[in-house]
């Protein structure tokens, strides 16, 4: 390759250069996630802990109902019942289920005891029950779909409810045909990109420190770098930027901006 | 440090909002990920051989007709007479007066219409029948008469069955039935020899998907929901929350069916609108958790998260 007047594909851009909307697009991109932002190669102190396994178990499990799912899609409904193949790879479809919604739940549980939708990770926690809830209709989709006594029983309960709302009527139990449509594609689709999405933002805001985290932390103070702005050498223990009558009503500041230069 | 650690979802500048310029430690999402995906491998496989998966084979009409034919011959003189429950649903089946389920003034069950219309006469009984090869000739009959004759003849032999030893068919008093204990004598024939099984989703169809028809009239017989009790599954068990078997089932599911197992939802005419709504209510509390003062509070109140961060505190 020879040196080129304008920078050939491939070749590193200056971002400020950016002047399409595919370019401004790139851009914003990798100013939110930049790849070392997305692919770490190290977490803060703090993430060393049990309680940080969960999403990874949960996401795990959900490979492993994806997989042991189009096993059985693409042998048929009706394999299951008469081969015992068929039987252990429902039993794997089944228990991977089970899996994620333990390892879900718990997840849940903790992020809630955690308080993890602190400083601005409130979407991530909005997004984590978005999957919870489209987890648990993709689940119950999957019951309808067993073809036994338990799936005709399921149908005939649900439908009451679903009904007493006004969705059964496009939202039909018992109609198999169109549960195989929730099943097999929409719903998958939704958890999956739910899911990416929720991931894509723990990537996007880093993992939440420690609810009492403070700035005079051992941790924190050990690399504190510049300041960014050539702020005063506040005392560290202070946030510089927290306005007094905030500290004094007790009341959060409410800097909702972007807080770019910061970063 | 004095100062309350905060909860807010807000992004500000305190050390959750910021990006973390403290100590880091190395940490390999992909490897994390390859564990664990070998170790939930591992965990479903070993799960799998030692429990496995219930299948219980589905009923079927045949076996319905079958095993209690005088329910079976008894629920079909109720769809005739237009008294099962399946007749009075209501929206989506069917306009039935005064069926819906109402919360104040809001009727949602209404708002489909009839979407899915089933006529519970025609579509379980007379139809199926009219596709034998040779049809009864009651149904000629059945088909000559007005309305009110059609129902008062299924109607008094559904009477006359209930009140028969056994609801045995066969024992049931003299009276004016008309061509219904003929028409429900011949679904009952049909579905011992197995053809109703197919006809009656379909209409006689060589495709099929949709069995709306087949569940709700299986449903509106004894048989079915007997069964289902017998396997913990009714409603006031529990219901859609568990599986045949000892197998866990929908789990998850547990508020949902809890709902209904306490009052004011137990004995309310419109328990299910209720505990449907009552739970958007509390999915939605869940997702605006951050932005709830007091239960987003909950956490710095009850510092659990001391042991998630115990190594980090210790270190402090
Ligand atoms: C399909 C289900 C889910 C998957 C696959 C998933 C996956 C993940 C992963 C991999 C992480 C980062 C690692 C970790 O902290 O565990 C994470 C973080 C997070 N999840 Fe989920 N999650 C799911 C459901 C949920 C639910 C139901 C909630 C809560 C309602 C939730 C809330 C959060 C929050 C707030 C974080 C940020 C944690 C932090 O910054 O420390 N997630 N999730």
């Amino acid at each position: 390759m020879t040196a080129q007047a304008t920078p050939g594909q491939g070749a590193p851009v200056d971002e400020a250069d950016a002047h399409t909307l595919t370019g401004r697009a790139r851009r914003w991109l990798l100013r939110k996630l930049p790849p070392d932002k997305l692919l770490p190669e190290d977490q803060p102190s703090y993430v060393m802990s049990w309680a940080y396994v969960f999403g990874m178990g949960a996401i795990a499990s959900l490979l492993w109902i994806i997989i042991s799912g189009i096993v059985l899609g693409l042998n048929g409904p009706q394999w299951y019942h008469v081969s015992s193949l068929g039987s252990f790879v429902n039993s794997t479809h089944l228990w991977s289920v089970e899996l994620f919604f333990i390892f879900m739940v718990v997840h849940l549980w903790l992020k809630f005891w955690m308080a993890a939708w602190r400083g601005g990770r409130a979407l991530t926690w909005i997004t984590g029950v978005i999957s919870f809830v489209v987890s648990i209709v993709a689940a119950f989709t999957g019951y309808l779909l067993q073809t036994n006594f338990d799936s005709q029983w399921i149908a005939f309960e649900a439908k009451d409810a679903l009904n007493a709302v006004g969705v059964g009527a496009w939202f039909n139990v018992a109609n198999l045909g169109q549960l195989f449509t929730w099943h097999v594609t929409l719903l998958p689709l939704a958890v999956g990109a739910v899911v990416v999405l929720h991931v894509l933002l723990v990537r996007v805001h880093g993992v939440a420190p420690p609810l009492e985290a403070a700035e005079s932390d051992a941790q924190l103070l050990h690399s504190r770098p510049e300041p960014a702005e050539a702020a005063e050498p506040a005392e560290a223990a202070e946030p510089a930027e927290v306005p007094a009558s905030a500290e004094s009503s007790g009341t959060q500041p409410s800097g909702i901006e972007p807080r770019g230069a910061a970063q | 440090m004095t100062r309350k650690s905060s909860v807010s979802w807000r992004k500000t500048d305190d050390v959750a909002s910021r990006p973390w310029t403290g100590t880091v430690r190395e940490y390999d999402l992909i490897k994390e990920l390859i564990i664990g995906v070998v170790v939930v491998g591992l965990l479903v496989l070993g799960v799998s051989a030692i429990f496995g998966s219930p299948d219980e084979p589905s009923v079927s009409l045949k076996a319905w007709a079958t095993s209690a034919p005088a329910d079976f011959v008894g629920t079909a003189a109720k769809e005739l007479a237009g008294t099962s429950d399946s007749a009075g649903y209501g929206p989506p089946y069917n306009s039935t007066a005064g069926a819906t389920q109402n919360i104040g003034p809001v009727d949602l069950q209404s708002l489909s219409g009839v979407r899915l219309p089933i006529d519970t006469a025609n579509d379980f009984v007379i139809t199926p029948l009219s596709t034998l090869p040779s049809p009864p000739t009651a149904l000629a009959r059945w088909k000559a008469a007005t309305a009110q004759q059609r129902s008062d003849w299924a109607a008094a032999y559904s009477d006359a069955l209930a009140a028969a030893p056994d609801n045995d068919p066969a024992k049931v008093a003299a009276g004016d039935y008309g061509p219904v204990p003929a028409l429900t004598g011949a679904l009952l024939d049909m579905a011992r020899q197995g053809s109703l099984d197919g006809v009656l989703p379909s209409g006689g169809n060589f495709y099929n998907m949709d069995y709306t028809r087949s569940l709700l009239f299986l449903g509106d017989g004894g048989y079915f929901p007997d069964l289902a009790a017998s396997q913990h599954l009714s409603g006031d068990q529990w219901g859609v929350m568990n599986e045949t078997g000892d197998t866990p089932g929908q789990s998850w599911l547990w508020l949902f069916s809890l709902l209904y197992q306490v009052e004011p939802f137990k004995s309310a005419p419109n328990a299910d609108a209720l505990v449907v709504v009552t739970m958007l209510v509390l999915t939605a509390l869940l997702a605006l958790l951050p932005f709830i003062p007091g239960l987003r509070s909950i956490p710095r109140l009850i510092p659990l998260h001391r042991l998630v961060w115990k190594d980090y505190y210790r270190n402090r």
